[in-house]
């Protein structure tokens, strides 16, 4: 295989071969990718039986591939600036948070005149601006704001997210999403995730690979104090800042709830925090401090964001391509004491509450009776199910305990299935003899 | 994975935007109709489609609180099991564990909390707190002062203060 200085110079005449890469693309940018071209236009060792190298993989990765990237901080710049180089031609970004100071050491795409602005709009323009020939949209705002029909629209979905909230919320979408007749509707979702020095990138192959539901319960919960420790014996300078922001703020401020972006709410944090910490003798309460512990900040290493966002997007590019296996399905990286990576295969777990359980298409006349409806979950031989509790997308529809909620819906058992569900509605049972949820598909028989 | 993708898109596939259930009411929904409580604890939801704000009275039947009801309010974010669901009580009450703003002292509502914990471990940690107030975890501190000077005169306290009457200059609220 010749290197590619060798290509180079056989591609741009000696003379005017520029010396850094950045220069030679503008100088020929037909040949900006001349060092993926290498891995797409053959079949390797690896790649996939069906993978044939050559136009087709190109013209779906720069044509017709759509990805989404959820985040534009520090994994997200990352990710954005990697799928870009790497040829992925569609790239929409979301992002609701605006650019702050402290994001300008790491997040790269963002100078100090941004500071301000949406991250999702000032990244989309850098990457445009930078690499000829990509589009990248943007949307300032939430996930949530955007409905199935938006995401069915992609291929791929790359997250760089700091919340858990936000990719449970994701996960959850991409996994009901999924219609087993078609294919088109399982977007692989790549979600990277760092903690200072530690990361991990995994592959969620929405159905049919666990979930990122599945593995909640690996999570560290957020980290608290215990409320006594903190009302009467600190000793930290963490203790402090959560007395103030527990204890004292809604003492002060009843009803206010607290706004961890608001400035004005951090400085009255920080000085009632430093006031208590002068009393106990503690030293360490900083602005700085105040404003990471009540945001939970975890504080970010550049580093661990280029390894984990470089394997995501390694993993999107081999996904879009097939010109690898890809990741099965969960890498953790941990560069604490030197370096470690471990990869493994998280399995799916039976009682997820979004990939587990199971679906049944509920076909039922409209004018039956609710009560019997229940009867009918009751009779099948292979549930088991004794007692069960049914939510529908308005609320409870029947629930077994507590009384309150018993007496609440019991009225609906003596009314006609029509009258408080729609056809195509999902109804979520749940019963002690099940150890996950069942859901129900309803569909209305003439 | 390109194998299963056809390589045209599929911009207008329809899909009308549902309300859907996060895992989080589904998994309050399995911890509801799942509760197991005694006679003791009752719930009462204010708005019953809204499952994740609710009050949870506690009226024990033995130990120096007992025969009168503690209200509290229960509120769950949809970030359920992942994050404790947050607990306070909405009346002023003489109690080592609780602070005069109803603030509950319980592990497991705060650093020992575990999304394999369920709203029955969370309702029974708290009534516990009625039948063997821990002094060693106070809030306040008075009343664990009191508790573990004497036991005698704090359950005298506790009977004052749930009287309505006052203890150590602070009037608690008439709880019998």
């Amino acid at each position: 295989m010749p290197d590619r200085s060798a290509i180079l110079s056989a591609l741009v005449p000696t003379v005017t071969r520029p010396a850094t890469r950045a220069a030679y693309i503008k100088l020929a940018p037909e040949h900006k990718y001349v060092d993926v071209d290498r891995v797409l236009g053959v079949p390797g060792p690896f790649t996939d039986e069906a993978f044939q190298g050559g136009e087709a993989a190109k013209q779906f990765l720069r044509g017709s591939c759509k990805v989404l990237v959820i985040g534009a901080g520090g994994l997200g710049c990352e990710i954005l600036q990697n799928l870009a180089l790497m040829g992925f031609n569609d790239i929409h970004v979301i992002d609701m948070d605006t650019i702050d100071i402290s994001n300008l050491n790491r997040q790269f795409l963002f100078r100090e005149s941004d500071v301000g602005k949406s991250k999702a709009v000032v990244a989309a323009a850098f990457v445009m601006n930078r690499v000829p020939g990509v589009k990248v949209t943007p949307y300032h705002g939430k996930i949530q704001d955007h409905n199935e029909a938006y995401y069915q629209q992609f291929q791929l979905v790359v997250c760089g997210l700091d919340s858990i909230e936000a990719r449970r919320w994701i996960n959850a979408t991409l996994v009901q999403m999924v219609d087993p007749e078609d294919a088109d509707t399982m977007k692989p979702l790549i979600d990277g995730g760092t903690e200072g020095f530690k990361g991990q990138a995994r592959v969620i192959l929405p159905t049919i690979t666990s979930c990122y539901e599945c593995s909640i319960d690996m999570l560290t919960p957020p980290t608290t104090y215990p409320i006594c420790t903190i009302a009467n014996t600190p000793r930290m300078p963490e203790h402090c800042i959560e007395w103030a922001s527990v204890l004292e703020w809604p003492k002060e401020f009843k009803d206010k709830k607290l706004d961890n972006d608001d400035p004005d709410h951090i400085e009255w944090l920080y000085k009632k925090a430093l006031s208590r910490a002068n009393e106990f003798n503690i030293e360490g309460v900083t602005w700085a401090l105040t404003q990471g512990v009540v945001k939970n900040i975890i504080p970010a290493i550049a580093s661990t964001n280029a390894i984990i966002a470089a394997s995501c997007c390694n993993e999107a590019f081999k996904i879009a391509t097939t010109s690898n296996p890809y990741l099965d399905n969960y890498m953790m990286y941990t560069g604490n004491d030197s370096l470690y990576t471990f990869t493994f295969e998280h399995g799916k777990r039976p009682e997820c509450p979004v990939c587990g359980g199971e679906t049944i298409e509920f076909e039922v006349e409209r004018d039956v009776k609710f009560e019997r409806v229940l009867e009918m979950l009751t009779e099948r031989q292979d549930m088991q199910i004794k007692k069960p509790s049914l939510s529908g997308p308005k609320g409870p529809l029947f629930f077994q305990a507590p009384k309150q909620l018993y007496e609440a819906t019991k009225g609906n058992l003596e009314k006609e299935i029509g009258e408080v569900l729609q056809d195509g509605d999902q109804v979520n049972v749940t019963d002690r003899a099940l150890p996950f949820t069942l859901t129900l598909k309803i569909k209305f028989t003439k | 994975m390109i194998k299963i993708w056809s390589m045209k898109k599929n911009e207008e596939a329809a899909a009308k935007a549902k309300p859907k259930t996060t895992a989080a009411q589904i998994r309050v929904q399995k911890d509801l109709t799942e509760l197991e409580l005694p006679d003791t604890m009752k719930t009462h939801f204010p708005d019953p489609t809204d499952l994740l704000n609710f009050e949870l009275t506690i009226t024990p039947d033995e130990g120096m609180y007992k025969n009168a009801t503690f209200p509290f309010t229960v509120a769950i974010s949809s970030n359920y099991p992942h994050q404790a669901p947050k607990v306070r009580c909405t009346k002023k009450i003489y109690h080592p564990n609780l602070d005069l703003e109803g603030n509950v002292c319980l592990n497991i509502l705060r650093e020992d909390w575990k999304p394999v914990l369920s709203l029955q471990s969370v309702m029974v940690g708290l009534q516990y707190l009625f039948l063997e107030p821990n002094p060693d975890d106070p809030l306040n501190k008075e009343a664990a002062e009191d508790l573990r000077r004497d036991r005698a005169t704090f359950a005298r306290n506790v009977a004052t203060s749930l009287k309505g009457g006052s203890v150590r200059g602070e009037k608690y609220d008439k709880m019998i």
